[in-house]
Formats: C-alpha cells, structure tokens, sequence
C-alpha cells in the first residue's frame, strides 16, 4: 500500500503522458512511420504477439540470451573479483585487462562475437552480453571485499580470527549489497547486449531482429512494440534483483529506507 | 610479577615513523602493573598514547621496546588465546547481523558448541539487559544501546580482561553516566580486570579503582592516583565531598602539579559547579 503510494505520482505522469501522446498523433496528422500512437503500437503488439512477428517467442528468446550472459558474466565477474582480491598480483594483471575489455564498444565486439560463436547459436548473445555484465560486477564486488572498516578486522584480530574466517564472517557479507548493485547495473545491460548482438545477426524470433526487420519495412509500429516488450523485459529483470535485495539485506540503508 | 598480576608493562617505549617528520616518541618509559580484578583507566590529553598503550595491551600494536605481558604470557600470545574481550569507541558492530548474532561472533570463532553457546549469549544479553532486543539490528538501537552490544560481545568468551577504548566517548553526558554505572554492575558481576581509556576526569574518578594519569610528547605515565571511593558507587558518590576531591587531584595531575588532595570551601564549591562536566 505505501510502495503504491509512493509510486502513484510516476504512475500518474506516464498515463498522462500516453494520453497527450495519443491526441497529439491523432490529431496533428503526424505520419505512423515518424511516430506511431499508442493505440496502434498496442494494436500491432497484439497482431504480432504470437503469430506474424511473433514478439512473444521473440521474447523468451532474448529474455533467455540475456539471462544467460547474466549468469556467465556474474561468475566471472564474482571469480576475478575473489582472485584480485586475494592475490594483488592478480589484480595488477587482470585489472588493467577488465578495464581494457570493458572499453571495447559493444556494437564493436557484437559481430565479432557472432563470428566466433555461431551467428545462429543464442550463445553468441549470451557472450556478448555477458562481456557488458562483467565489468560492473566484477569492480563491485571486488569493492565489497575490500572496503572493509579497519575497526571490523581489528576486532577480528583481536579474536585471532585467521584471513578465512575475516573472509567468511566479514568480507563476503560486506560485499553482498555490493554484489547486488553491480547486479541492477548488470541486468539492463545484459538485455542491451542480448539485443546488440541480434542486431548483427541470427535466428528471425528474437526482439533484435525483429526491430531490424520491422524497421526495413517501414513497419515502425511493430518496431516500437518490441521496444516496448524489451523495457518491460528489462524492468521485470531489474525487479526481480530489488526483490532480492529485499530478502537478502533488509537490514542495508538502501533497502530499509 | 606476581601471580594475580593480569596486565604487565615493563619499561615501554613506542615510536612511530611518521613520513617526512622522522620519528614521533608515542610512548617512553612506560611501566604499569595492573592486578586481578582491578578497575584501571588511563587518562591523558590527547596525543598522550593512552590508547595506544591500551592496544598494545591487546596485541593490536606491538611496543618499539620493552614487554607486555597479559596473564603471565607475551600480549601476542595472550591475543591468540583469546585472554582479553576489547570495546572500541565505535560499537563496531556487524550490519548484517541481530543483537544476538553479533554478541554470538566470537564464539562462532572459537567454535562453541551450539548449545553453550547458544546459552552464553542470553546469559550476556541478560547483563547488559537487552533480552528484549536480541533480535534487533544494530541500526535499530540507540547509541548506548549499541556500545552495550559491544560489551556483551567482548565478555563472550569470557575473557581475563576488558579493554575498553574511550567506549562513551560519543555518548550524551545523561547515557553516559548510566553506561558508567552499568559497567561497573558488570564489572562488580564478572570480577573482570577492566583497562578503560578515557578523556573525562568524572568518569575515570568514578569508575576506577586506579587512574593512571599520562602527559603528551614523549607519552608518559606521570602520576597513579589511587580511587578509594567506597562501592558499590552510585549516584550520590557522584556528589559526595571525596569524589571532588579526586576529581581536582586527578585535574591537578594532568596539569602537571601537585595540587592539594583537601580542598578548601571555595575550591570545594567551584568543583561541585563543574562536576559534572568532562
């Protein structure tokens, strides 16, 4: 009930801005092709939902390719960040090189990616995506682990806690609500990769494809249908992980509020 | 060294390299002998070294030269054995876990087994009277409430000796003295010997049953006074003619003169005006 009021105000803004969106574009004369209505983006998404584009397949495809580099980047991510973590030698080394990866464009990598792991094979989605998903959980957790309070691990030496115990009982639960932001960051980005990736190439029944094909077609309104689905993909994702962070830090300032 | 002798400081010097300044004297000449079941607080301008002669008890630093002995063993070996609990001036306690599982961490480290444990950890909160709240988070208590945590936690695994390191320095006068008042029932319970580092001279003088009292540059221990107030104390021995007394020779020490222990009508009245105050 609180969480409803609190979102009411934003609800009310967007159905307001849908309504003027709809006078406006009926009203102005304004060509479908520059700027659909929303009654006919709705209509074309119900048209399209399972037969003709078929957006909703379309987006099981791309929600299971982005999941996928989630997965993939967030274990890298999580097993670099351990390694630098313990061995800084390790982190001189693969430091530089994350940063490095991180910088390379997206749109760069995507055909090259395609090449390498089969344009037709969701895997090369989910790699793509999984190299944008990597560099922010990988530098989260790793700051998790090490931004510990000197006051902490003091009463753990005065314990005569040994490093795998200051790990268990002090570092990794510190870097949880680390690992968790570097989570909300990851998953939009593991949805643009997905949909990068598609962009170059691949299976028709994706929300990628079918944003390039509508488009060739001039058919924007499907174009903006899938948009649409993949906000709401993306959002459904990035929900899943605040409900998480419910659950599993409820005692963290951001969750408390 | 005498066998009810738990903490020992013999002829200590500490010296830290500060970068571009050379080497700053932090400690010189330190010796202290502190027995069973004592109550002893060091007290000092800042700069003094109270604490870190007080971490150097705890192993948490090591002296330049000189020893440390707590129980009869080297202060390193007494750490690994887990001879003393310490309370910081911040609670330092774990975001991520209630009352209960933080006052339960060190014995988690020790590995307890889970019943005593377990036990241990009400028979704790039921001192410090926070039963009611074992299953709060920290950021849901105030802030006497969370040092109370913190004394809990460090009694766990009953240890020898308490550490405290100016633990209600951050406390309102008013919380303040009611934690002075609740460590010493503590304290009166577990016969513990209690190290207390502190900036007020009130809350030494009421608390200890010796002030060491330290001078800056090099750190040094310049006088003992010893606090032959009767106990238990209690809110009256905060207004009883004695205790200002101590509080001005206390004062006078850390002046650095030897100011008189009988105080006059006039001086005896300006003490009781500012008694209260650190």
């Amino acid at each position: 009930m609180r969480s409803l009021r609190r979102n009411l105000p934003a609800i009310v803004v967007f159905f307001t801005a849908l309504v003027v969106w709809e006078v406006v574009v009926s009203n102005s004369g304004m060509r479908g092709f520059i700027l659909p209505a929303p009654s006919s983006i709705a209509s074309a998404l119900i048209e399209n939902w399972e037969v003709g584009y078929q957006i909703w397949p379309a987006a099981q495809t791309t929600f299971l390719e982005a999941a996928g580099g989630m997965l993939i980047g967030t274990l890298l991510g999580i097993v670099v960040a351990l390694t630098i973590s313990r061995w800084s030698l390790a982190g001189d080394i693969a430091l530089p090189v994350a940063v490095a990866i991180s910088a390379i464009p997206v749109i760069a990598f995507a055909p090259i990616a395609n090449n390498w792991f089969g344009v037709l094979s969701p895997t090369s989605k989910m790699v793509i995506a999984a190299v944008l998903v990597f560099f922010p959980i990988m530098i989260n957790v790793l700051r998790g682990l090490t931004e510990v309070p000197a006051a902490s691990i003091e009463l753990m030496r005065s314990y005569a806690a040994g490093s795998w115990a200051v790990f268990r009982k002090v570092r990794l639960p510190n870097a949880l609500p680390y690992f968790l932001t570097g989570l909300k960051v990851g998953v939009t980005l593991a949805l643009i990769g997905a949909v990068v990736g598609e962009y170059f190439g691949g299976l028709n029944v994706a929300l990628g494809r079918i944003v390039v094909q509508s488009a060739s077609r001039l058919s924007f309104e499907v174009t903006w249908a899938a948009i649409v689905v993949a906000s709401v993909v993306g959002i459904g994702m990035y929900l899943l992980i605040v409900a998480v962070e419910r659950v599993a830090i409820p005692w963290h300032p951001e969750v408390r509020g | 060294m005498t066998s009810q002798s738990v903490v020992q400081i013999s002829d200590v010097t500490k010296t830290f390299d500060v970068p571009g300044r050379g080497t700053m004297t932090a400690l010189s000449g330190i010796d202290l002998q502190i027995r069973q079941g004592e109550f002893v607080s060091l007290i000092g301008p800042s700069g003094c070294g109270k604490s870190t002669l007080l971490r150097l008890s705890g192993d948490l630093t090591s002296p330049s030269t000189g020893t440390v002995t707590v129980n009869g063993k080297l202060a390193h070996q007494a750490r690994l054995d887990r001879d003393y609990g310490i309370v910081f001036q911040a609670p330092v306690l774990f975001d991520w876990r209630n009352v209960e599982e933080n006052v339960r961490l060190p014995l988690e480290l020790i590995g307890t087994e889970r019943a005593a444990r377990e036990a241990r950890v009400a028979e704790m909160l039921e001192l410090v009277e926070l039963t009611e709240f074992r299953r709060h988070h920290p950021y849901q208590l105030s802030g006497g409430m969370q040092q109370r945590v913190a004394i809990a936690r460090a009694l766990a695994f009953e240890p020898a000796l308490l550490l405290m390191d100016e633990p209600f320095g951050a406390l309102d006068e008013m919380t303040r003295e009611r934690m002075n008042s609740e460590v010493l029932r503590v304290w009166a319970q577990t016969g513990i010997t209690v190290v207390f580092v502190t900036h007020s001279i009130p809350e030494a003088v009421f608390l200890s049953s010796r002030v060491a009292v330290m001078s800056a540059r090099p750190g040094r221990i310049t006088k003992l006074v010893d606090i032959d107030l009767e106990r238990p104390r209690t809110v009256e021995t905060r207004e009883n003619r004695r205790y200002f007394e101590l509080v001005t020779a206390v004062r006078e020490a850390l002046r650095g003169g030897e100011g008189p222990v009988e105080l006059d009508d006039l001086e005896l009245e300006r003490a009781v005006a500012e008694g209260g105050i650190g």
